[in-house]
């Protein structure tokens, strides 16, 4: 089973060479922290900011420049600033190769909640309606089940949703599945997950092919 | 030269009134109009429609309104940092509508450059989609949205000129530039009033078209809301 930086581990590894990427707040931001050797990625963040850096050292903090998080942040060298609308031109308009977020729950259609809980304070959207929406290229990091142990993978979201038929790829603490049209297809299983474990933690439909690999990490 | 500066915060807010709507600019607390929110505190209107990305926190940038309960209702598409906003929402004298952040930032661009509406896919088969006309195009599905209609638009920038021209600094540009010339009055404070001719026409952000009324602002407080650093090796 993996810990939430096991979860970013694997899923830098899909990052590819000359990727513009949209990390979401949690797992998602740690994957920063796992980029492969030898390519380059540049990450942006909704607020306005393209080839965002590492936080600044102590000191160095500046309330000009933040991350979607409201962070202080820094730039790398070729990074720009622009305004909203045009963040969102690049999000809308598929300028974005990647787009990493977290959710509360995932159907087996791709659909995805991770906004709203009926009943609860609601916070808003923020840009992730937007995201799902546009991105050619979404992947979801989550834990597989909530503190309660249901399962997060769904036939149905039973929460209000954030996007439709979108979320490509999901990675958990138990392991990689792809959305297709007849449900999550199990690609990897975490270290010491076996098969019987993921059906169990998974509600929606789950199709096994043959023998599904142990996710390598390193 | 057409001249847009005033003599300050009150001249340049002039003619604010009960029941109005503003655009106010900013990112959490990053690049928000603080001369222009502190001297709406000072007012003391009430029954406002504020649109902004996000309602400040309890004590700085738009939870000083929300404090003096002159806040009737808030348009933004994240909420989180706000004790105060909570108990209004959940007492139900606040009304709040939250709608996706690029929407937000679009529905000012519209307003700002004359369309009536647009069509985008965020939100499409969730309930912001409610109610709301959707179409077909290229197999993919999208809703209108409206632009935005409102009285007065309070936005931050880094350097201005007489001529209302603006500078932005950092992510402190935000939803800024996308609400200049989105309401019937564009007031513009800057942290430096620079003469015409000062400014190098090439690395303008915002044309002074879009500005009515410019000033200098005072005492910049800045907050940081989540201060992050890392140790140096």
């Amino acid at each position: 089973m993996l810990d939430k930086n096991g979860i970013a581990k694997r899923i830098a590894k899909e990052l590819e060479d000359g990727y513009f990427v949209n990390l979401g707040i949690g797992i998602p931001t740690l994957v920063a922290n796992y980029i492969p050797k030898g390519i380059e990625v540049e990450f942006q963040s909704e607020n306005g900011v393209l080839g965002m850096g590492p936080f600044p050292f102590e000191g160095e903090e500046d309330a000009d420049i933040i991350n979607a998080g409201k962070q202080t942040i820094t730039t790398m060298p070729g990074a720009s600033f622009f305004d909203s609308a045009t963040s969102f031109n690049m999000i809308r308009g598929q300028h974005v190769d990647l787009t990493i977020l977290g959710a509360m729950e995932v159907a087996d259609n791709g659909d995805i909640a991770n906004w709203k809980i009926p009943g609860k304070m609601v916070k808003g959207m923020g840009g992730a309606m937007d995201l799902v929406a546009s991105a050619e290229n979404i992947i979801v990091a989550m834990m597989h089940t909530n503190r309660a142990g249901a399962s997060k993978l769904l036939k149905r979201c039973s929460l209000p949703l954030t996007g439709v038929a979108c979320v490509k790829k999901v990675v958990t603490n138990m392991a990689v599945l792809e959305i297709t049209d007849d449900g999550f297809k199990l690609l990897e299983r975490a270290p010491g997950v076996s098969i019987d474990d993921i059906k169990n933690a998974t509600e929606g439909r789950l199709i096994i092919d043959g023998n599904v690999p142990e996710m390598i990490l390193d | 030269m057409i001249r847009k500066t005033v003599g300050g915060v009150v001249e340049a807010t002039e003619g604010v009134k009960d029941n109005m709507t503003f655009m106010l600019g900013g990112f959490g607390l990053c690049g928000i109009p603080e001369n222009s929110i502190a001297e709406l505190v000072k007012k003391n209107i009430k029954g406002l429609t504020c649109i902004s990305n996000n309602a400040g926190v309890d004590d700085f940038g738009l939870g000083l309104l929300l404090q003096q309960k002159q806040i009737k209702k808030m348009v933004s598409s994240y909420v989180g940092e706000n004790d105060e906003f909570e108990r209004q929402m959940l007492s139900g004298e606040l009304d709040v509508e939250l709608i996706p952040q690029g929407t937000l930032a679009e529905r000012c661009k519209a307003a700002q450059g004359g369309f009536p509406a647009f069509y985008t896919p965020a939100g499409y088969g969730t309930e912001v989609a409610e109610g709301k006309e959707t179409r077909e195009f290229n197999g993919k599905m999208y809703i209108l949205e409206k632009a935005f209609k409102a009285d007065f638009a309070f936005v931050k920038a880094w350097k201005g000129d007489e001529a209302g021209n603006l500078i932005f600094k950092g992510t402190a540009r935000n939803f800024n530039p996308c609400m200049c010339g989105a309401a019937k009055i564009t007031v513009a404070e800057v942290e430096e009033l620079v003469p015409a001719g000062t400014l190098d026409p090439d690395q303008v952000h915002i044309p002074g078209i879009f500005v009515q009324r410019i000033f200098q602002g005072e005492r910049y407080e800045k907050r940081i809301e989540q201060r992050t650093v890392r140790k140096k090796e």
